[in-house]
């Protein structure tokens, strides 16, 4: 029997507190979509995805209805491209990019993505075709996110594929200049990119994935945010019981709508992405979560043992409420998508390499970070290496999604709107790693015994 | 199965009789009632039974927001297993 207190709580979850699904995602394989003609490929996928995803914004939006909690976002993730592109052309990558927006926009889905290659060890000719074309890829579309697997914890550091990342990343930028450089937002650089990850810019669906999938992400910093808050001055263990049990409710809601969407389009479930994403939104971040525990700013001393506590407890709380649990899975630390970190940023507490330091504790990396413009390709790559690294290293997936913003200096503030928010421009260490990335090759694979 | 409408707003006469009233155009049968006011602040949360349903549960859902519109109420009809499966394990 429902109770009115259960009843009382979760509608002061979903309407005062923010919780909402973030995204159903539909991963779809488009393996059997290969031609050696470039148009039939085109043609192939964007017939697979109109057919395969024909429903999902409807059947999102009755789930949406029947349980009263908002569905943000209906979004799709393919094959990466580089993989069922094989010898195209950058000319005809871009074709298919083109193709994948049309798709999209036949389907109204927020975003798709998979414009994506998988370079750790090295790099097919269709990957380097595909990476070459990735600035005008994601200038000349609106929806396509685009993500580069640079390295995993099996194969170490294809340091060759970061210093074309530095490239790629600075010229999307500048393609997309008299748009506050958002090309970059729509793509990630990753360490051990998982492969049922249904959140942007990074989703992909992997190879080893079914021919369709539903992937889920959920929700819900406020929520926590306001339980931490209700628990007042209780010690850290009871502290971490609080945030597991708010995790588990939370995540069983996303496990519910994944079923639900699961059953209603004919497709099979994949997992529930058990994370913390933040919004712009007030009282929808996660920097006040951890204020809420106890900091006096997000991003003083003692920031990354509290990030590290929340991290812990929402995995424990929402893997017994799922079946299947993937994707980051765990607190997202955007920071031009929450209004704590925007804050403690805009006042130099929060910090890069504090972010740094946080992304080994938690889920992605770092992302959504502003940088000068002026800031050279080596610096980036030194960004991206240093990142990467802490995700080979820990065995753990970190991303990059920096944006130097054109014409922008430190101090300056970058508008991006909607859920990507607004990013004060974070100043960078300037002095060069370029004779590191010069010597190319790769990282070697690291050792997993002798751990110190 | 049940569907839990629940209904917040400032109090006015015939709140009850209005809702109860889209359910019953629909075949919804209420099975229980639990109301309060309070400072003229009405909350009231209706479990009801909707197997008999004659609308699909999306339209009922959006007749019963779209009243709360008209009334300056917030209105809502919920599946019961969010409840469920949020509260029970």
């Amino acid at each position: 029997m429902i109770n009115t207190k259960d009843i009382l709580e979760t509608i002061q979850m979903i309407r005062e507190e923010n919780l909402d699904i973030r995204t159903i995602t539909m991963g779809i394989s488009l393996w059997d979509c290969v031609s050696d003609d470039p148009g039939r490929l085109c043609n192939n996928i964007y017939e697979k995805l109109t057919r395969k995803a024909e429903r999902l914004v409807s059947v999102g939006k009755d789930i949406e209805t029947k349980y009263g909690i908002p569905i943000v976002n209906k979004r799709i993730s393919v094959t990466p491209i580089s993989l069922v592109g094989g010898k195209s052309s950058p000319e005809d990558y871009l074709k298919i990019a083109k193709t994948l927006q049309k798709a999209s926009d036949e389907l109204g889905v927020n975003f798709i993505g998979g414009f994506s290659a998988l370079v750790q060890k090295g790099m097919t000719e269709g990957a380097k075709n595909l990476i070459s074309i990735i600035p005008e890829a994601l200038t000349e579309t609106r929806n396509l996110c685009s993500s580069v697997n640079v390295a995993s914890t099996k194969a170490g550091i294809n340091m060759d594929a970061i210093a074309l990342m530095g490239k790629t990343i600075k010229r999307a930028a500048y393609l997309t200049k008299d748009d506050n450089s958002i090309a970059c937002a729509k793509l990630v650089v990753f360490a051990n990119a998982p492969e049922d990850n249904p959140f942007m810019a990074g989703a992909f669906c992997g190879v080893g994935e079914p021919d369709a999938v539903i992937n889920v992400g959920v929700s819900g910093p406020g929520v926590v945010a306001s339980a931490v808050k209700r628990a007042g001055n209780c010690d850290l263990s009871e502290l971490a019981d609080v945030i597991k049990k708010t995790a588990f409710k939370i995540t069983r809601v996303g496990q519910l709508v994944a079923s639900e969407a699961a059953k209603e389009l004919g497709v099979p479930f994949g997992i529930v992405d058990l994370s913390l994403a933040p919004t712009p939104a007030v009282g929808d971040s996660v920097a006040h979560v951890l204020e809420e525990m106890g900091l006096e700013r997000c991003g003083c001393h003692g920031t990354t043992a509290a990030l590290a506590m929340l991290n812990d407890a929402v995995k424990k709380g929402g893997v017994m409420a799922s079946s299947h649990v993937g994707g980051l899975s765990g607190a997202f630390i955007p920071v031009s998508e929450d209004a704590g970190m925007i804050a403690a940023a805009e006042c130099g507490v929060l910090t890069l390499e504090k972010l740094e330091a946080m992304t080994a504790v938690c889920s992605v990396g770092l992302d959504m970070i502003a940088i000068p413009g002026d800031t050279s390709e080596e610096v980036i790559d030194g960004i991206i290496a240093d990142e990467i690294s802490i995700g080979v290293v820990n065995t753990k997936t970190t991303a990059v999604r920096v944006i130097p913003a054109y014409g922008k200096k430190a101090g300056d503030r970058v508008e991006f709107g909607g859920l990507l928010g607004y990013a004060p421009v974070m100043p960078v260490k300037t002095e060069s790693p370029a004779r590191l990335i010069a010597r190319g090759g790769r990282i070697p694979a690291p050792i997993h015994s002798l751990k110190n | 199965m049940k569907a839990v409408i629940t209904v917040t707003g400032k109090d006015t006469v015939g709140i009850i009789a209005e809702v109860a009233g889209v359910c019953a155009k629909h075949s919804v049968n209420i099975l229980d009632i639990t109301q309060s006011v309070l400072d003229e602040y009405f909350a009231m949360i209706m479990l009801t039974e909707i197997d008999k349903l004659n609308v699909g549960f999306a339209e009922f859902a959006n007749e019963l927001s779209e009243l709360g519109r008209s009334k300056n109420l917030d209105i809502h009809a919920m599946h019961e297993d969010i409840f469920n499966t949020m509260h029970h394990i």
